[in-house]
This record gives C-alpha cells, sequence and structure tokens, in this order.
C-alpha cells in the first residue's frame, strides 16, 4: 500500500492503496465516484472514458502508481466546470448538445461518450477542420441501446458551439 | 350518469359509445383507497376493441392467418395482468406530487417518461410533478410485474387512465365540497383545480380532502381530448442526470459494506468446482476479503474489482465438465437441424421454391454486465439490481435460502440495457449466494468476458421455409422453425408458472427440463409469429431441442423474429425475383392490408426506393409486423472494395449500410421521439445480427469475449442516414416499440448484402464463415488482466 495523490475534478484527492490498482477502480471503488463506468475493463468499451489533463483516457488501464500529483483527472461529473461557454442548462456544449438531441437511452455508455466526444472534438479543433464522418468513425465507444447516430448528430452539434 | 358521484352506490353499468373503430369505452369505476391523502386505484377488465371490417387484417384466402393475427402476447399480456390490476396505486403528495411505483423495469426504453406522460395529461398536471419510480418486488401482483414483448403500456393502458382519471375525480369533487359548487363547475388544469367564482386550490392542498376514510368506488370519465404530453416528443425524464453522472446503476448504489465481488468461473459452460487447490494463499491476496465456492463458481470478494480481478487470475481450481463441452457451432447446428418438424408434401403440379436459413447464437449482453448488490443476514435477504421478472426473482431467493418470502426485498434499479438478459437474475442469485457463504453484503459483477461467455444467449434457429406457385399467385407458405431450447423458466414472471416451465421437482413437477419449456417455446412463438403476406395457406411452427439449461438462453430483443423474419424476408424477396418484381412493388402487391401499404409507400417515398444504385451498392426493403406495430425498412449497401477493405484496429468493417429509413405504423405513439429511439436501437441491433455479430461456440464455450471479439456494431458499422417516420395515431391504446425494430431491419441488411453481392445467404451472420480476426482469450484463467499501459494512449 501506498500514498497516491492527484487532483480530482479540480480537487485535490488521496488514496491509500497498493501501486497496481487501475485508476478505474480507485474512483469507483475508493472514492466513490460512480460516473465513469464499467463495460470491459480492457481499454475496449470506452464507458470508462475520463480525461487526463484534458486528453481522452481510459482510467481501466492505468496503473493509479502511473498517476503523479500534478495530474489533473476529470470526470462526468466534473466537465461542466471546465466548459469556457456554458449552455442553457449550465452544462458544457457537448452535454447540451446530448440533451438537445434527446441521444440517451439507457444512459450507461454515455458518460464515456461525452467523455470521448468533447475529446475528439478538440482535437479535431486544433487542426482546424470540421468534424467529419470519418472522425465520428474514430469513437469507439460502445452503445448496446443503438444511441450512434444520435450521437454522431450531437457531436456536430457541439463542435459548432465549442 | 349523475354528475355527481355516489359513494355508496354499487359499481354502475359502463356506457360505450360505437365509433368506426370500434367500441370506445369512455366511462368507468374507479377506487378511492381508504387513506390519510389521497390514492387511488382501478379494477378493470378490459379488452382492446377488434377493428371493424373496414380496418382489419385482411385475410383473403380463408385459413391464412396465424394465432397470433387474432390474438397475440400484448393481449395475452394484458390479460395477465387483470386480476391484480387493483393493487397498483398513484398517490398525490400534499406538496402535489403524484406518485407512481411501476411495476416494469426501465432499461432504456424510456417507460419512466412516457408512463409520467399518460399519467400527466388524464390527471391534468405538470410532467415535472409526476414521479415515476420502479417498484420493489411485489409477489400479491403474481403475473403484473413482467418487462418484455413490449407491452408495458399496453398492459396497463386503460388501468393507468382509469386511476388518473379517478385522482383527478376525486381532486375536484374536494374542490367542490370545499368551495360548496356543483362538481361539474369545477375545472382542472396543471396541477390545480379552479371553481366558478375565481376559486383556486392546488392538487397538494386537497390531497386529505380527497382522501376516503374507506375504499369506495367512483364514477370516473377517461378524458377525449389529447393533452399537453402524450404525443409529444419529451425528453426524457432522466437526460438531465444521465449526462452529468448522475443516473444511478446498481454498481453506484452506495450500500454500506457492500464490497466489490466477482466469480472465477469454468473454461466451458455449467462447469462447476470440484476443488480448489490454493484457497489460503489467494485469500490472502491485497485487498482480499473473502474466497469460496458458489454453485456456478469461486467468489471472491475484495477491496477493488481490480483486486478481483487479480484473485480470480491466480485461483487454481479443478473444474467440473460442463452440460456441452463437446460441442460446436456446426454440432449444435446438426441438432438443431434434426428436430426441424416435416412439411406436408407439395401438390403435383406446383412450382415449389424451398430455402433452408441456419441463423447463429448471439450475446444477449448489454453494457452494463449482469450484477447486483446484496445482503443475506440471518434469515433475511435484501437484493438491488435490473429486474425484469422481480418477483419470481423474490421467490426463487427464499426458496434457495429457505426462508419466508416476506424476509426477502427486491429492489429495481433502473438497468444499463437489458435486451431480454435481465429476464432471469442470474448476477442477484450469485450474489445472494456469495452473501450468505461471506455473511457479508456483496457488490457483485460479471466480467465482460463471463459477460460474453456465461452469459445468456440468444439461442440459434434454423428456418426451413416453401413456398408454392401457380400462376401469378403463391398458393402457400410454410414455415417449420427449429431452434436451440429458449429457457423460459422465469414463467409469466412468478414461481408457480415459472417451475411449470421448468418442470421443478422441488415444487412437484416431473423433472423434465425439456418438455415443459418447448410448450411454452411452441405457445410464445404462436403468439408472436406471423406471415404478413396473403400467400395463400399459411403454416408456421416450431421445435426445439435441449433442456432448458443445457446452454445459458434467454429470450433476447424479438426473441424468435429476428431470425424467422431474416428467413422469411430473404425469401420473400428471392420469391419477388421469381414474379420479376422489386422488393417494395412485391411486398406491396401481396400486402395484407392498407396499413402494411401505407408504411412500405412512406419508406420507399423517403427512400428515394428505386434510383440508380452503383455497382457495387444496392437498396433493399424488408417488412414485419409484431406486438400490433407495423414497421418497413428500406436500407442501402456499399459493399464496394473501398468500404469492405478499410483498416479500422481491432475492428470488423466489411460492407456498411449507409442509409436506413424505417417507418413505423405503432397505433398510437405516446412519445415519438422515444419511438424513433427505439427503433434506431432496434436497426443497429439488426445490422450487427445479419452482417457481424454471433458467437462461435468451440468445445462448450464462446470464443468471444469482449466487444472487439463479439462484433456488436460500432461507429463504423452506422449508416450515415437514419431516418424513422412515425405514422399518423389511429387507435386509443398505446404502443411499444422496444423490440420490433429489429426484425425489419435484420431482413433489410441481409436482402442489402444478398443484393450488393448478388448471392442470396443462407447462414446468418452472413460473415459467420469468416476468420475470427481476433485473438482468442484465455480459458483459464477465465478473465483477461486490465492493461497498464493505458497513459500511452491518452489524446
Amino acid at each position: 500500500m501506498a500514498k497516491h495523490s492527484f487532483v480530482l475534478n479540480g480537487k485535490k484527492v488521496s488514496v491509500n492503496i497498493e501501486n497496481n490498482v487501475r485508476m478505474l477502480w480507485v474512483l469507483r471503488d475508493v472514492l466513490n465516484v460512480r460516473g465513469p463506468k464499467y463495460g470491459c475493463g480492457i481499454r475496449v468499451c470506452q464507458a470508462c472514458t475520463s480525461h487526463l489533463n484534458g486528453k481522452h483516457f481510459n482510467p481501466c488501464s492505468v496503473p493509479v502508481s502511473d498517476i503523479k500529483a500534478t495530474d489533473r483527472i476529470t470526470t462526468i461529473e466534473g466537465l461542466a466546470k471546465t466548459a469556457k461557454k456554458k449552455g442553457p442548462n449550465g452544462l458544457h456544449p457537448v452535454q447540451e448538445a446530448w440533451i438537445k438531441y434527446d441521444v440517451a437511452q439507457c444512459g450507461y455508455c454515455q458518460a464515456g461518450q461525452i467523455m470521448a466526444a468533447t475529446a475528439l472534438i478538440n482535437r479535431v479543433k486544433k487542426t482546424g477542420r470540421k468534424i467529419s464522418e470519418a472522425d465520428l468513425d474514430t469513437l469507439r465507444n460502445v452503445c448496446r441501446c443503438g444511441t450512434y447516430p444520435r450521437v454522431r448528430e450531437a457531436v456536430k452539434y457541439a463542435a459548432t458551439k465549442m | 350518469m349523475s354528475p355527481n358521484p355516489s359513494p355508496d352506490s354499487a359499481a354502475l353499468a359502463e356506457s360505450t359509445v360505437e365509433t368506426p373503430k370500434g367500441t370506445s369505452r369512455r366511462q368507468f369505476v374507479g377506487y378511492v383507497l381508504a387513506g390519510t391523502t389521497l390514492a387511488v386505484t382501478a379494477d378493470v377488465a378490459w379488452e382492446t376493441a377488434a377493428p371493424s371490417t373496414a380496418n382489419a387484417a385482411v385475410s383473403p384466402i380463408p385459413g391464412s392467418t396465424t394465432f397470433s393475427d387474432h390474438y397475440d402476447f400484448l393481449d395475452l399480456y394484458r390479460d395477465s395482468c387483470v386480476p391484480t390490476n387493483h393493487h397498483l396505486k398513484i398517490e398525490m403528495t400534499p406538496d402535489g406530487k403524484a406518485l407512481f411505483a411501476i411495476p416494469r423495469q426501465e432499461a432504456g426504453q424510456g417507460i419512466t417518461t412516457s408512463f409520467a406522460q399518460v399519467i400527466a395529461d388524464e390527471l391534468d398536471m405538470p410532467l415535472e410533478n409526476v414521479v415515476c419510480t420502479l417498484a420493489d418486488g411485489r409477489p400479491e401482483l403474481v403475473w403484473n410485474q413482467l418487462t418484455g414483448g413490449s407491452t408495458s403500456h399496453f398492459s396497463l393502458w386503460i388501468p393507468m387512465k382509469v386511476m388518473a382519471a379517478t385522482a383527478r375525480t376525486a381532486l375536484a369533487s374536494a374542490a367542490a365540497e370545499k368551495w360548496n359548487v356543483p362538481v361539474s363547475l369545477v375545472t382542472t388544469r396543471d396541477g390545480a383545480c379552479f371553481g366558478p367564482n375565481g376559486e383556486m386550490a392546488t392538487y397538494g392542498s386537497l390531497s386529505e380532502l380527497a382522501a376516503a376514510k374507506a375504499t369506495k368506488p367512483l364514477d370516473v370519465k377517461l378524458k377525449t381530448k389529447p393533452g399537453k404530453y402524450v404525443g409529444q416528443s419529451i425528453g426524457r425524464v432522466d437526460a438531465i442526470d444521465i449526462v452529468q453522472g448522475r443516473k444511478h446503476f446498481a454498481m453506484d448504489l452506495q450500500i454500506p459494506n457492500a464490497m466489490p465481488t466477482m466469480v472465477c468461473r469454468p473454461p466451458t459452460l455449467n462447469g462447476t468446482v470440484q476443488s480448489i487447490e490454493n484457497l489460503d494463499q489467494v485469500k490472502a491476496m491485497p485487498g482480499v476479503t473473502d474466497v469460496g465456492a458458489i454453485s456456478r463458481g469461486v467468489a471472491v470478494r475484495a477491496r477493488t474489482f481490480g483486486q478481483c480481478i487479480d484473485a480470480i487470475r491466480a485461483l487454481r481450481v479443478t473444474w467440473g465438465a460442463g452440460t456441452a463441452d463437446q460441442e460446436n457451432n456446426d454440432s449444435l447446428t446438426e441438432k438443431v437441424k434434426s428436430v426441424l418438424l416435416p412439411m406436408a408434401p407439395a401438390l403435383p403440379g406446383q412450382e415449389v421454391l424451398e430455402e433452408t436459413y441456419v441463423v447463429h447464437y448471439r450475446s444477449g449482453s448489454p453494457l452494463e454486465t449482469n450484477c447486483a448488490v446484496a445482503n443475506v443476514e440471518g434469515d433475511k435477504a435484501e437484493v438491488w439490481g435490473g429486474h425484469n421478472m422481480p418477483i419470481v426473482t423474490l421467490q426463487r431467493i427464499a426458496l434457495l435460502l429457505d426462508i419466508p418470502e416476506d424476509n426477502v426485498i427486491v429492489h429495481c434499479t433502473t438497468a444499463g440495457g437489458s435486451f431480454g438478459r435481465h429476464l432471469f437474475s442470474d448476477a442477484s442469485y450469485e450474489a445472494v449466494e456469495a452473501s450468505k457463504l461471506f455473511g457479508k453484503p456483496v457488490r457483485l459483477m460479471y466480467h465482460r468476458t463471463d459477460d460474453v461467455r456465461h452469459g445468456r444467449m440468444h439461442p440459434m434457429m434454423v428456418n426451413h421455409i416453401r413456398a408454392t406457385k401457380a400462376g401469378n399467385s403463391v398458393t402457400g407458405f410454410t414455415m417449420s422453425s427449429s431452434g436451440s431450447a429458449c429457457d423460459w423458466t422465469h414463467g409469466l414472471g412468478e414461481i408457480i408458472s415459472g417451475s411449470a416451465t421448468a418442470q421443478d421437482p422441488r415444487l412437484g413437477f416431473s423433472g423434465n427440463k425439456e418438455m415443459g419449456n418447448l410448450s411454452i417455446s411452441m405457445g410464445f412463438y404462436q403468439l408472436v409469429t406471423t406471415v404478413p403476406y396473403n400467400f395463400g395457406p399459411t403454416n408456421v411452427y416450431l421445435n426445439e431441442v435441449f433442456a432448458y439449461d443445457y446452454l445459458p438462453t434467454s429470450a433476447v430483443r424479438n426473441v424468435y423474429s429476428p431470425d424467422t423474419a431474416v428467413s422469411r424476408e430473404l425469401f420473400v424477396s428471392k420469391l419477388a425475383d421469381s414474379f420479376g418484381m422489386d422488393d417494395y412493388e412485391f411486398r406491396r402487391a401481396f400486402a395484407r392490408d392498407d396499413k402494411m401499404i401505407a408504411v412500405l409507400d412512406k419508406v420507399a417515398e423517403a427512400g428515394n426506393w428505386g434510383r440508380t444504385m452503383p455497382a457495387g451498392t444496392a437498396q433493399a426493403l424488408a417488412y414485419h409486423e409484431e406486438y400490433q406495430c407495423k414497421i418497413a425498412c428500406l436500407m442501402e449497401i456499399d459493399a464496394r472494395p473501398a468500404m469492405v477493405n478499410r483498416k479500422i484496429r481491432e475492428a470488423y468493417t466489411g460492407p456498411r449500410i449507409t442509409k436506413a429509413i424505417m417507418g413505423v405504423d405503432i397505433g398510437k405513439a405516446i412519445n415519438p421521439r422515444n419511438v424513433q429511439a427505439n427503433l434506431m436501437g432496434g436497426c443497429m441491433d439488426g445490422i450487427a445480427q445479419a452482417l457481424t455479430a454471433s458467437c462461435h461456440i468451440e468445445d462448450g464455450l464462446p470464443l468471444e469475449g469482449s466487444w472487439d471479439n463479439y462484433r456488436y456494431t460500432r461507429q463504423w458499422n452506422v449508416p450515415y442516414v437514419f431516418e424513422c417516420h412515425v405514422m399518423p395515431d389511429n387507435r386509443e391504446i398505446g404502443g411499444g416499440a422496444g423490440e420490433t425494430g429489429v426484425a425489419a431491419s435484420e431482413g433489410a441488411a441481409a436482402i442489402a448484402w444478398a443484393r450488393a453481392k448478388n448471392q442470396w445467404p443462407t447462414e446468418i451472420p452472413v460473415n459467420f464463415r469468416d476468420p475470427l480476426g481476433y485473438v482468442v482469450k484465455s480459458r483459464i484463467p477465465p478473465i483477461p488482466q486490465s492493461p497498464i499501459n493505458g497513459r500511452r494512449f491518452a489524446r
């Protein structure tokens, strides 16, 4: 067991746990932050997608010992706070797009979808391009309810608001 | 009918109103329950009116209709609920909230939203003040707590409206009494009553006055004019919570000391634990609190799920044989084919078209893996999880623990998808076993690999179809289906029907694991299967092979129909070819009724049917009707090399459906956007089942172990264009759309592939014989370790 500290949704946190425990379990089982979901634990389904220093990352595949005290982790719970331009519900443009297009069905995958979409839009923006169909095809998040076409619409719309 | 309801009168005769569409009852009797604040119920036997002949399904040739054309699963389930509808209630709280605990599962199909719409309209309340939760398992409901078959609204339509109307009437009566005015001068609107002289009182303020000291009947009249909510595309009531990570699923619940628990599972289906070689070493591993054998494997409880995974991978277990260790897809297919019931020979001189379709096993996994929280303390048990059948779950737990049913509480959480998986509560039973064994609360979750391999599958099916032709007619159509036993031992959601299905000897039945289940399979098949074309004498029938638990199966979304429909629609398109007609013309010409034609026309028009398609691409059109819902699906596919040869890491690309246009006549759309969402989901499902997704079984275990192995639809398989056109309402009763979208979509996708490749598939999915394209995960240990290099992929 060792002490591990990092910044979570804007606040410094510390946990005492073995080095090899993956961040998804640190978040869910130790810190009780349960927005990021378990879908596979092997970096396939993307249900756990959160942000590490603003970038898409999958906590199921990162041991806590790989996280430094200065690392900033953002989960779905903390996304709205990071938005430069908040929308009508006081949320991040991607969350607002998800509400506008009523994207979710069961909702289990959607935290991961939103975090992945946010990172994708940010990456594409840096290149100066508009979101393309090929970009949308790079979203690996599984949705068993099949909301994919609405996800695509919402991502395209959110990009215009960011 | 007196405008002033008379509490002392016996139930008055209902008046009926005849309309061209059949009888349309408006007058009912509801009940105000004894209590301090208002609570109402309804005890109504009702049936949907048979449509008048002007709108009835057309059956031009005697004997061509199937059982389900006259009485289907929706009808059966509605009637099953009648005896216990009076146990449901709507409550009005003093702060003006209408509360209803829905005796059904919310798994993404949107019923917590749509039930609120129905109540809000009939009660004249703002939607935000109607709170629909999910009821705990209530054995007194008997068959009235089952979720499946798109029945939720249909089964409770009139009872819900009568309850809400009773509340409205009772509140208006209370206001009339309070203001000393005739009740006919009291109006209700937006959660309040209004009097003739400017009086106003909120429902909340009237709740105590409206309550009854003893349960009494009340004459109520349902509203005739459309309200604010039903028929509108209201956003999901939990949307705001979902996008902020605030919607809680079973594993998100904070139940004190319920620690992560997982199970080490056998290398073949239904294997058993014989011995554990290193129990003490594993117990000493970091974070581990308990290790021990339960019926389905070795349970491990630890501080984190990651430490459960470590422990499971370290366990050395001697396993007993499973139930199907020698089986693979081909051996199973042979056995399923061997029980195909024969067809009567065709008459001499008839032109015969015949084909046999094999539709392979598919995973029934939702994204949330099987999971449940359980706390067994002494002779009491409490469980939290997503349950489609909470009553039989409760009763089986009582049986398992040998405790009274009254000592078992089953809570129903909103589920991360179900698609039929939660018809069974496998995780709940395992969690109860583990909690009892360890003497501690557990939060039990299947690993993804376990969920795909050991989780219940959509059983395979073989469909032998034959049609005969003479001149310009189809003179007969027969479909003989055989399947790998679909497990129906949940019965109608409670233990007697479930145990009769299982022929469970513990409850005095024969112990025969095939016959009881087979009778339900055959019956259910007849309640849902039809051939929606004028093909003359029509016969459809099913046989199944295997004990119900030979392989883990369940009814999965749309049950038998994805399989029968893909087979039927492929065959119908071949028939169309033999008539020199295209998919659309042929189906239109042989359509049974105007509603079917309207839906076909809609998609053909919206999808620009008949446009010239470049070589290597194609259009296709398929049709299905079920659960009193008619659906047409037009698809376009791109099977050209540039599309098929796309290289995406760990992905199955293949031909892509580029456009999907659906048309649906659901009778009455409570929430059109939600209907479209359910059909979109069904479409994604149909595409997967036709083109990419199946379980490859070898030596008694499916090989697939993740979403990159089991090729469910991903973004790279998704049509660029998706539309769903909802036809105008044409009936009173709200429809359900959770399932029917799969069948028509699967048919269209398969036909599209056939047309683009110019070959008719007889094995579904069409990629079944392709090389696996992934590395098969180990059987021992049964689950893969989580990667450690994730940081490298941050982007």
